[in-house]
């Protein structure tokens, strides 16, 4: 299941907390070689991890990381801005209607089910607050999986060459991009909204819309 | 037909020039919107706090005597968040909470709100809140239906009224990046979308989130808008939007 957690409520969620950021200094640092730096407890963890950012992480049934990503909104500091101008055709982005998603991971040995997951519940988080686009940097093996997954992401640039380049792209919201990654994957919008509502609505009881 | 009235009404938002006119205007978008209330406050600004709203002044003036923003579910749960927050997915369950709400409703103040937290970045936190007595069924069915048009007006109600309290004559002028100029030069030209990115080799969503940055740091309410205001300001010229000889 997907949880979404602001990163001041992740402290709840210890194993998850923990192996969410083991794996992203797998994949980012010891797979991907990108400069990005270890704290003491050998996590990854950056500057915009600091700033309160929204994740969606995928929590396998051993209550372990099994994939997630970083959102901002793009109105604040965000990295595209920061960092990858050079690949935005230098236009800062900044919008009410675009939030950024970064640090896009999946656990070593993710269920093929995780990366569609991932997508599919930040399309629903977008269409249930009112976003019309999502801007993202990722790897060179990205695109590809996002291609199957059933949502591509238009590159406005990269930098680098083959496997070592980083692009940043934009994803467009919509209601079919939803249904497209929900007929790919199997997994019904109706667990989706599920996965949302549990997460941002308190009062929320899973026998209320089992009914 | 809503959407021209809606537009004509953000023209006039952007021609307030007191947090009083801003007060009128908010009536008038609440009659525009056919909502109970709207409410438009900060929470810190500049340590100096406005609000414009339709909420009974009375009950305002009650909530700001109890202090009430430090048990207020609403306000609680927006601090540290930026998504619009649906207020029955707070927690009510608090006694304080329960009572707080039923006298509001006395008030006329509805059951039913979407907050939409606003942040600057020294620290500047505002909300602004569309309020409506509703079912739960009628209010997710306005929400699905509008959430990007409350997101749009939450953004510039906040603007312009960081203008006001800043007192600033002019329009800010954030500064648009060469692209940015280039995509609005060639719309003030009668360029369409699809023209424009063929032109830029972008493609037309890269198009789409130039012109919403450019939207967004100009202030204007659409693309027409940011064109206009991109010319009023001299920041994309008119020769320039014509074709060279």
């Amino acid at each position: 299941m997907i949880r979404f957690i602001y990163a001041d409520e992740l402290h709840k969620y210890p194993v998850l907390k923990e192996t969410m950021f083991r794996d992203r200094a797998a994949q980012f640092k010891h797979r991907l070689h990108w400069s990005v730096t270890l704290d003491e407890n050998g996590y990854e963890v950056d500057q915009y991890d600091a700033l309160n950012p929204l994740y969606t992480i995928w929590e396998d049934a051993n209550g372990r990381h099994g994939g997630s990503m970083r959102t901002l909104p793009t109105i604040g500091r965000t990295m595209v801005n920061e960092h990858f101008l050079d690949l935005t055709g230098g236009v800062e982005i900044a919008s009410p209607f675009i939030w950024e998603c970064t640090r896009f991971c999946l656990a070593p040995g993710a269920a093929p089910g995780v990366a569609a997951g991932l997508l599919m519940a930040g399309c629903e988080m977008g269409l249930r607050f009112g976003l019309e686009q999502a801007i993202g940097v990722f790897d060179a093996r990205m695109p590809r999986i996002y291609g199957r997954i059933g949502w591509k992401p238009d590159v406005i640039g990269s930098r680098g060459e083959g496997h070592d380049s980083i692009s940043v792209g934009l994803w467009n919201i919509s209601e079919q991009a939803r249904a497209e990654i929900s007929r790919r994957s199997g997994i019904p919008v109706s667990v989706v909204a599920r996965w949302f509502d549990r997460s941002f609505d308190t009062a929320f009881h899973d026998q209320a819309v089992a009914a | 037909m809503a959407r021209e009235s809606l537009e004509a009404l953000l023209e006039r938002l952007q021609t307030t020039k007191s947090i009083e006119e801003l007060q009128v205007w908010a009536h008038e978008l609440r009659d525009h919107l056919g909502v109970s209330h709207v409410l438009y406050h900060t929470v810190k600004l500049n340590g100096e706090n406005v609000g414009a709203f339709t909420y009974d002044i009375e009950w305002v003036r009650i909530y700001i005597e109890n202090d009430y923003k430090s048990i207020d579910p609403v306000v609680l749960g927006a601090v540290r968040r930026f998504h619009p927050i649906d207020w029955k997915t707070l927690d009510w369950s608090p006694p304080a909470a329960r009572k707080l709400l039923r006298d509001a409703m006395t008030f006329g103040i509805g059951n039913q709100g979407w907050s939409i937290p606003l942040w600057g970045p020294a620290g500047e936190f505002a909300m602004f809140t569309v309020n409506h007595r509703a079912s739960d069924d009628e209010w997710q069915a306005i929400i699905r239906e509008r959430a990007k048009d409350f997101l749009l007006i939450a953004h510039l109600v906040h603007q312009q009224a960081k203008r006001i309290i800043n007192r600033e004559v002019a329009e800010p002028t954030r500064e648009l990046s060469p692209r940015e100029r280039e995509a609005l030069t060639m719309l003030s030209a009668g360029m369409n979308r699809a023209e424009v990115a063929d032109r830029l080799h972008i493609s037309e969503n890269t198009l789409r989130a130039y012109i919403d940055s450019a939207r967004h740091k100009l202030g204007a309410m659409n693309v027409t808008h940011a064109v206009a205001l991109a010319l009023s300001h001299g920041i994309i010229g008119p020769n320039e939007a014509l074709p060279k000889y």
